[in-house]
């Protein structure tokens, strides 16, 4: 049922370019930080080649949710929250595929903040990457779980009063092997933790900062260079397998440090999972269906 | 029930010869507390009696406390079809003082109180039935000796009973073994220490002995002892479904313990996801990718994926929910039984969200509707919700063994190119598509996005009006080409009468009871089973034309206006004001005489002149 993991690059076909990934027009607004992700996907699978038809994205809901419209690719628009665990059903049963997951700060870090814990603690074998805005961006100016004290917006109208999520923070205590942080306007950085996040076995996640230039422009403005911030990378002598002084890193205040913060490797589940079936098939001597399915009706008679 | 006749029978099996009264049916109730370990003798009964070519059935009440509260154990065995546990008693084995004071009255008249005279005071004995008193505990105690108190008196009340109903000692013996084989020597030896103790118990005659008249037909008739939640979960597997995902909950959980002990072998997998959601997004990705998943809860678990099945709707996405019922709403009795979620398995979720909904009516049937719901979603690309009960979850039945070449089956998916112009939402005459797993190539190198957002037949978003209409049609009709493939429902009696009892689920067995002790009454009483509760089965309405009064029968609330969830439902779709209901609320599975007497007073009120 469930196949050898098999290489990802395989295929003896011409190589395709990246246009031939691209779908729909983006929906986005001028300017947004996400056309920054999508370009960078699409540059990604074309370096790697990875065979047209088993490019897999699934996204929940919200601006940056759009994303696999624009990909010309299998694609799954989920619910709000839940493409974790949906991406979770189709990494498990197909070793085949690396599945990456598109999302927003609500979906990660609101409404789906419980899954994310928990595909982090199984580390399940998938690429997720947050398009943190630090506003609800689709529903036009509310609140987000990132959104900095004080930020103005239609549900706070004089200036959030919640602590915001570290997502760093929240990343690196759920257990998640492999954490780091870019921004949208340094493509070359985007690539660079993209393609590292997809390296890596098991749970990757990449934190994007992406601005929203409707509902919160220049909110990441202090980390770009070309509007006069700094963008700080992880100094050299990080070591990344050391999770306090990841979580060290990750104290920084904002807009803190850019680059990977923390990675590990520790079984994923997919190995776990088909450790056991090995397991269950070497004890049962890879009986067909019906053997076994008959054994069992047998010693219930 | 035990009738009179007294006969000799020889008890060769068992190398005894005893005078045993010869009986058909036997209905035996043990009334305990829950760690007495009752449920092992019910269900060692259960299973002796499928081997030995009887039928069986049972029925347990089960605390929701953590450890200890009262519970019991029915077991009806019986030579030839049984259809309830049985409304009364003919034995009530009495553990405790509550026990006897809380179940005397379920004792049938002529009925035998077996009590433990160590614990329990009995009132002056009444004459209606014979009470008999063994010092259980102290018996067993002194028996096995030891440190292990009192524990072991199931197995002396099994070798009482075992004595009392000349039952097969070898193969009862045979399967204590293998049951306690890997608890060591020494727990078998206590357990046969404790059953001899108790099989070689003199009663002084103060009880007879009875013995199971033999059926024509059964023997050699290959049995299979299961629970509902069994043959669920082995129903899945001969289905070919590879992937599940839920969270635990009463009285589901069982299934998910029995899959994800088996998946592995069968080279699946069985995730224990973070929450109920989590559990139906992975089994919508699994099945996304081409493996038709399963997922599985009660009631409160099926609000929480009410979302996502409206997502399967919408994205068209095979996909196998199980909803074993308990009582509701929140956490309402979770060890009891309800019909309750009828209407949230039909309608549950936003927006227009047609699905099939089907009930199981037996423990067998458990089994052969969960290969069906596996066959539905994959032949019309939607939800489909199993609506099993928590007394069908629970209970042994015996049935035949089934012919598994037939049902064992490989569902993998294709992966055969596709195209060009693939429409993962094409909009056939039908209605019915089937998307496409990924890593299945698209001949001109265009490839599905498959959505919950209202979208063309491309899967592109798509809020046009007539896009949303034309759609909400297509997943509409794909029911209706369901519908008229269906059969008409199994109907038991005439079909025109008096009087027409409409059951689904679990409650057919009683019916068919009601029916045959009406009809044997001189009433004019026929009972239709609906096992698809979505789409309705074609004919429903023309059988209800059939009769004067049309009673539903459920085990759910009669509402504001005097009938249940499916009466509501056969009300709105046929307008016919003639149906009503016949509800109860009690958390206990429907007994023969409760309907009876409904019935007969609802007809009789029906049947007042009218005074002006």
């Amino acid at each position: 049922m469930i196949s050898q993991a098999q290489e990802i690059k395989t295929a003896d076909r011409p190589n395709y370019t990246k246009k031939e990934l691209v779908a729909d027009h983006p929906t986005w607004c001028p300017g947004c930080g996400d056309f920054s992700i999508l370009s960078i996907y699409f540059k990604l699978m074309e370096k790697l080649q990875v065979p047209h038809e088993k490019i897999t994205s699934v996204a929940g809901i919200g601006c940056s949710s759009r994303f696999p419209y624009f990909v010309n690719a299998y694609g799954v628009h989920f619910l709000h929250g839940r493409g974790v665990p949906f991406a979770t059903g189709i990494s498990l049963m197909r070793p085949d595929l690396h599945v990456f997951m598109f999302g927003g700060d609500g979906d990660a870090f609101s409404i789906g903040g419980n899954h994310l814990d928990h595909a982090a603690r199984k580390n399940i074998r998938m690429t997720y990457v947050i398009m943190d805005n630090f506003v609800y961006g689709l529903t036009k100016k509310q609140t987000s779980p990132t959104s900095p004290i004080g930020f103005k917006s239609k549900t706070d109208l004089t200036g959030s009063i919640d602590q915001p999520v570290n997502p760093m923070k929240k990343l690196i205590a759920a257990g998640t092997t492999f954490v780091a942080r870019t921004h949208s306007h340094l493509p070359n950085h985007v690539m660079e933790m993209m393609e590292k996040a997809m390296d890596h076995d098991g749970f990757s996640v990449v934190e994007c900062l992406s601005e929203c230039t409707e509902f919160y422009p220049g909110a990441f403005d202090s980390a770009n260079p070309r509007k006069g911030g700094t963008f700080t990378l992880v100094p050299p002598y990080h070591d990344v397998t050391d999770e306090v002084a990841a979580y060290t890193l990750a104290m920084a205040p904002f807009p803190g440090y850019f680059g990977v913060f923390y990675e590990t490797q520790r079984p994923t589940k997919n190995a776990l999972e088909a450790g056991l079936i090995a397991d269950a098939k070497a004890k049962t001597e890879n009986a067909s269906t019906l053997d076994l399915l008959q054994k069992t009706f047998d010693r219930f008679s | 029930m035990i009738d009179d006749k007294t006969t000799n029978t020889v008890a060769a099996k068992s190398g005894r010869t005893a005078n045993g009264r010869q009986i058909q049916d036997a209905v035996i109730r043990f009334a305990g507390n829950s760690q007495d370990g009752i449920q092992a003798i019910g269900g060692f009964l259960a299973r002796l009696a499928g081997r030995t070519d009887k039928d069986v059935m049972t029925y347990m009440t089960i605390p929701a406390t953590i450890s200890g509260g009262p519970s019991i154990y029915q077991v009806r065995l019986a030579t030839g079809e049984v259809l309830s546990a049985g409304d009364d008693v003919d034995i009530l084995v009495a553990f405790y003082q509550h026990s006897y004071q809380d179940h005397i009255a379920t004792l049938r008249d002529g009925g035998i109180l077996l009590y433990d005279s160590d614990n329990v005071q009995p009132a002056p004995v009444e004459k209606r039935y014979r009470a008999v008193g063994v010092p259980i505990t102290s018996r067993t105690v002194e028996a096995i000796g030891g440190t292990a108190k009192d524990k072991g008196k199931n197995m002396f009340v099994l070798g009482l009973i075992a004595c009392m109903f000349d039952l097969d000692v070898p193969k009862l013996e045979g399967m204590l073994r293998a049951y306690y084989r890997a608890k060591g020597q020494d727990v078998i030896r206590n357990v046969l220490v404790a059953f001899n103790a108790g099989y070689s118990y003199n009663l002084g005659g103060a009880v007879e002995t009875f013995a199971f008249a033999p059926e024509e037909g059964r023997a050699g008739r290959r049995q299979v002892v299961m629970d509902g939640n069994q043959a669920i979960a082995y129903g899945a597997l001969a289905a070919g479904v590879r992937f599940g995902a839920a969270y635990p909950i009463t009285p589901w959980s069982t299934v998910m313990e029995i899959l994800r002990a088996e998946l592995p072998k069968y080279g699946g997998i069985f995730v224990q996801a973070e929450d109920e959601i989590a559990a139906v997004a992975m089994a919508c990705g699994a099945s996304y990718a081409g493996h038709v998943a399963l997922t599985g809860s009660s009631g409160p678990g099926l609000s929480l994926k009410s979302e996502a099945i409206g997502w399967a709707v919408m994205a068209e996405i095979p996909l196998v929910i199980v909803d074993v019922q308990r009582g509701g709403p929140a956490t309402g009795l979770p060890t009891n039984v309800e019909q309750s979620d009828l209407n949230i398995a039909r309608y549950g979720s936003h927006g227009d969200c047609p699905r099939i909904v089907i009930a199981p009516s037996s423990v067998e049937d458990c089994f052969y509707t969960t290969v069906e719901a596996v066959n539905l979603a994959r032949e019309y690309s939607c939800p489909v919700i199993l609506l099993s009960d928590q007394a069908l979850a629970t209970r042994f039945e015996t049935w035949e063994m089934p012919d598994l070449k037939k049902y064992v089956q490989d569902i993998s998916p294709s992966f055969e190119p596709r195209g060009p112009n693939y429409k993962p939402y094409a909009n056939t005459p039908d209605g019915i598509a089937h998307h496409a797993a990924p890593g299945t190539p698209m001949l001109d190198g265009k490839y599905p996005v498959v959505t919950g957002l209202e979208h063309d037949e491309y899967g592109h978003p798509a809020n046009a009006p007539i896009t949303h209409v034309m759609m909400v049609a297509k997943r509409r009709r794909k029911l209706l080409v369901l519908d008229a493939k269906l059969p008409p429902p199994e109907m038991y009696g005439p079909p025109e009468g008096n009087v027409l009892l409409i059951g689904w689920g679990s409650t057919k067995g009683p019916l068919h009871e009601v029916v045959d002790a009406a009809r044997a009454a001189g009433e004019s009483v026929t009972t239709v089973h609906l096992r698809y509760l979505m789409p309705l089965q074609p004919g429903t309405k023309e059988i209800m034309n059939g009769f004067d009064h049309v009673f539903v029968v459920e085990l759910n609330d009669e509402g504001l206006y005097g009938y249940g969830q499916l009466a509501g439902i056969l009300r709105a779709s046929f307008c016919d004001p003639k149906i009503r209901g016949i509800n109860k609320t009690d958390g206990l599975p429907f007994k023969v005489r409760e309907i009876l007497a409904m019935m007969r007073e609802k007809v009789k009120e029906a049947e007042q002149p009218v005074l002006v």
